[in-house]
């Protein structure tokens, strides 16, 4: 994974990711479209598939609208960065497929527009711009077969 | 085997005698609920697990509440899919319009969940639900699908906090203001992935309707459940929805808790939650000259029979500000029946307001008041992010009802004591 960096700040909710107004439909695509509009509504005109979402404290909190990964995912977003992420949000991108990283350190030093390359299985973020090594929270066990498995459904039919 | 009543309505439904904070469990679920954001992924994810059947036809309640009377095209093919499965599926608890309510208003009054029970549902105010004893939380479409398959979801054992409130409420200050207040001070990820406990001699005084619009918030503070053990309230109160007993737990004094916060609620004034977080609360004293244009009560935080009661007594005798739109959203059926039995409908409606049919509409920005660019409302709703009840520059501030009736009188934010 490969891309650049795209800063936000602090408890972006999922009304930032995804206005309601939008949710009379799951369309992946239509989601898409819409994909952090009332944080910033150029974002979805300015960034390229590969690039990754770097956010602040508490990523993902208030609705537990499952669109909100969905559009982040079908807008071509690699993975989420964040300090933190809110609970539904985390298990929701597990869930889909989402990648997503914690690492409160990597956030802090990762500017816009840095050159980031994530390897998943080692939990390894680089910036490729100031050439930092970050390692992101390990997740558990459980969740790596999730993840794996490439989400949920997936798992429980493998499972079965 | 310390634990508190959230670990223990989690190890019950484990199958086991005690877990530990951190652990990784599967559940067995009592409850699925979803609406009709949620259900229609769900159902496609459903759908690709490979099952004939769902795991329990009874357990699982689709409610059609965000945009319904459905607003449009797309909103109506969205319940058209939900009723679709639901009759394939031989689901029993699908509501249409004409029996439906908000899914949090309707579910503890037709007696869905009782003390003990796990839910889950595809909404984050799932987490109401703990007001009566049980473990409810909100989680997505996919972990409902799962659900619905198999009966079961995995948690992590949440870290416990305990908020104890002691002293008497003053004048027109609501349950929904102590919610506030927890989550001013706390702010919005305070309680992220915990559980938050609700105990203390205040309330204890509470109304059982008080506690679900406290639970209903526990989201707000990034919580995973908000909890309150069951007493003779709530048990009375179960009794009255043929919801049966259930099993009521009781946190052991001993339990650990990663914080116990303490607040002399005696202090606390009605508050208002300003533009764009939750948790950017000042009490009503501090609202000087915040003139708005909407005032919207109700929705699953405050649609109930008791809030329709303090916006009538606010209301009663009063005209709505002339410039401004007040828009009352009951939050089941029976709860516009009994209002019609009360006069409180009409009450309201003399006053200026409009009385809606339950739905979610405007608290998410779906229908039904939405705002202009610019425009202020004062709700009893539960968020107040960025473009939450319409344009991305207008704005919404939560207040408890007694508030948000007198604003719409006054024209600006105002305490009823001030009218």
């Amino acid at each position: 994974m490969n891309g650049r960096a795209w800063k936000f700040k602090d408890n972006i909710d999922t009304d930032l990711i995804i206005p309601a107004r939008y949710l009379n439909t799951s369309d992946p695509k239509e989601l898409a479209a819409h994909c952090m509009e009332d944080a910033d509504p150029k974002w979805i005109g300015k960034m390229q598939t590969g690039d990754f979402i770097v956010g602040g404290e508490n990523f993902g909190c208030g609705s537990s609208r499952e669109h909100a990964p969905i559009a982040i995912k079908a807008a071509g977003v690699s993975a989420v960065i964040a300090k933190s992420f809110a609970r539904i949000f985390y298990r929701n991108a597990i869930n889909i497929g989402l990648p997503i990283l914690e690492s409160k350190e990597a956030v802090d030093e990762i500017h816009q527009g840095d050159q980031i390359e994530v390897n998943l299985a080692k939990g390894e973020i680089k910036n490729l711009t100031t050439k930092s090594i970050y390692k992101a929270q390990p997740f558990p066990e459980f969740m790596q077969k999730i993840i794996k498995a490439g989400g949920l459904i997936k798992y429980l039919k493998k499972k079965r | 085997m310390s634990q508190t009543i959230s670990q223990k309505i989690l190890a019950k439904h484990a199958g086991q005698k005690k877990v530990e904070v951190g652990q990784l469990i599967n559940c067995k679920v009592d409850l699925v609920l979803g609406n009709d954001i949620t259900t229609p992924p769900a159902i496609k994810e459903f759908e690709k697990i490979g099952v004939r059947k769902v795991f329990d036809k009874t357990k699982i309640f689709l409610v059609p509440d965000h945009f319904t009377p459905a607003k449009d095209i797309k909103s109506a093919e969205q319940v058209k899919m939900m009723r679709e499965f639901a009759k394939k599926y031989g689901i029993v608890n699908f509501f249409e319009i004409g029996c439906m309510g908000i899914e949090h208003a309707l579910l503890p009054e037709m007696g869905a969940i009782k003390a003990g029970d796990l839910v889950i549902g595809a909404d984050s105010h799932t987490c109401t639900y703990g007001a009566l004893g049980a473990f409810s939380t909100g989680v997505g479409s996919t972990d409902m699908a799962a659900a619905m398959a198999t009966g079961e979801v995995w948690f992590k054992v949440p870290e416990q906090l305990k908020f104890i409130f002691k002293g008497k409420l003053k004048k027109w200050v609501e349950a929904k203001d102590l919610i506030l207040y927890t989550i001013g001070q706390i702010g919005v990820d305070g309680a992220r992935y915990m559980s938050m406990e609700f105990t203390g001699p205040t309330i204890a005084q509470l109304s059982v309707e008080g506690r679900l619009t406290m639970a209903n918030m526990a989201i707000e503070a990034g919580g995973k459940n908000g909890i309150f053990e069951a007493d003779a309230k709530t048990l009375a109160y179960l009794k009255k929805t043929k919801a049966g007993k259930g099993i009521v737990y009781k946190s052991n004094p001993d339990a650990e808790y990663k914080m116990v916060y303490e607040w002399d609620a005696s202090k606390i004034e009605p508050q208002v939650s300003f533009p764009h977080l939750p948790s950017n609360t000042k009490p009503v004293s501090k609202c000087k000259n915040v003139k708005i244009n909407q005032s919207v009560i109700g929705s699953c935080t405050n649609g109930r029979i008791e809030d329709m009661r303090v916006a009538a007594k606010v209301l009663k005798g009063k005209k709505i500000h002339k410039d401004l739109r007040c828009i009352i959203l009951p939050g089941t059926q029976e709860i516009s029946m009994q209002m019609i039995r009360e006069g409180i409908t009409e009450t309201l409606i003399k006053s200026g307001a409009v009385v809606s049919t339950p739905t979610c509409g405007p608290c998410l920005g779906g229908h039904m008041g939405i705002l202009a660019e610019g425009e202020r409302s004062i709700a009893t709703t539960n968020r107040n992010f960025v473009g939450r009840m319409g344009h991305p520059k207008s704005e919404v501030y939560l207040s408890n009802v007694a508030v948000a009736a007198a604003s719409a009188i006054a024209g600006h934010i105002v305490s009823p004591e001030d009218l």
